[in-house]
């Protein structure tokens, strides 16, 4: 209870500096983020030195994809986000749902990344075409398969939380999971401006 | 709907669509050179923030995973407005 003198103070948030999750998944995630910025800057350096061929190319990609995929693993975030706020406030019935919607969205983003490549391996493109697809088609598929092991994480949650493992009692593994989830959303955004749109 | 803008979770996820839809529009339109790039990135790192702060929930967290996660942020930035720059010499 607090007491009315506190009252006329502005209200704050007891301070609680805690990490969602595991530790151990944060260090994961740093060193995909590490690794993920490493091919980032060689695209962006292979290009400065290959201009005209990566901006005539880059004109071949399907932009509407790019910014639906961007749509949908937003979406798929903020699903999931749902699911730990639901854990949270101890709703468990809706942590299963937000989090087979989260995996709906990211079963999304891979049917439409399956499109988007069968029109360009049909049309004869491979990693050895020139500079700009080989990095086009190693970036995208590196980042594709950590869409795939995002959603092999989050059946395993989908799993536990019909179960009723994730409340207000305990929400660490979904937090964990959550993480890893955000930061295939987080790889994407900075990947669909830099290979589809900057020029 | 006004109280579901109270969630931050909620309302970044408003701002990520939107400038998700301007990032979009850039590349409809041919928007091209240094202001291009610069705004762009600008969108990329707004985005990225409203992901590791709401999304993550690292608002909340110690400072050093706030500094990681944002410092990998702008270093990434940083590389790639510097990589295009050195292209539009």
């Amino acid at each position: 209870m607090q007491s009315m003198t506190s009252a006329a103070l502005p209200a704050t948030k007891p301070v609680d500096k805690h990490l969602p999750g595991d530790l151990a998944i944060w260090f994961f995630i740093l060193a995909e983020l590490l690794a993920f910025a490493v091919f980032f800057s060689a695209y962006a350096f292979a290009r400065a030195s290959h201009v005209e061929e990566f901006n005539l190319y880059q004109q071949t990609l399907d932009r509407n994809l790019g910014a639906l995929n961007t749509l949908l693993l937003i979406t798929g975030s903020w699903f999931i986000v749902r699911a730990v706020q639901a854990a949270h406030r101890d709703d468990i019935k809706a942590v299963p749902i937000n989090i087979l919607l989260g995996w709906l969205c990211g079963g999304g983003f891979l049917v439409v990344k399956v499109i988007e490549y069968s029109a360009k391996f049909g049309a004869g493109i491979s990693l050895s075409t020139n500079t700009f697809y080989m990095f086009y088609i190693s970036l995208t598929f590196f980042h594709f398969m950590h869409v795939i092991l995002g959603m092999v994480i989050l059946t395993v949650l989908w799993f536990q939380a019909r179960n009723g493992a994730y409340g207000g009692h305990n929400a660490h593994g979904l937090e964990s999971g959550a993480a890893y989830w955000h930061m295939v959303d987080l790889l994407w955004i900075v990947l669909f401006p830099l290979v589809y749109v900057m020029r | 709907m006004i109280a579901a803008l109270k969630n931050s979770a909620h309302r970044a996820w408003l701002v990520l669509m939107v400038a998700t839809g301007i990032t979009w529009y850039l590349g409809e339109v041919g928007a091209a050179g240094t202001g291009a790039i610069v705004a762009m990135l600008v969108i990329a790192f707004v985005k990225g923030r409203l992901v590791i702060l709401d999304f993550m929930e690292l608002r909340e967290a110690p400072m050093m995973w706030r500094v990681l996660l944002e410092g990998w942020l702008i270093l990434v930035s940083s590389l790639i407005l510097l990589a295009y720059w050195i292209s539009l010499k």
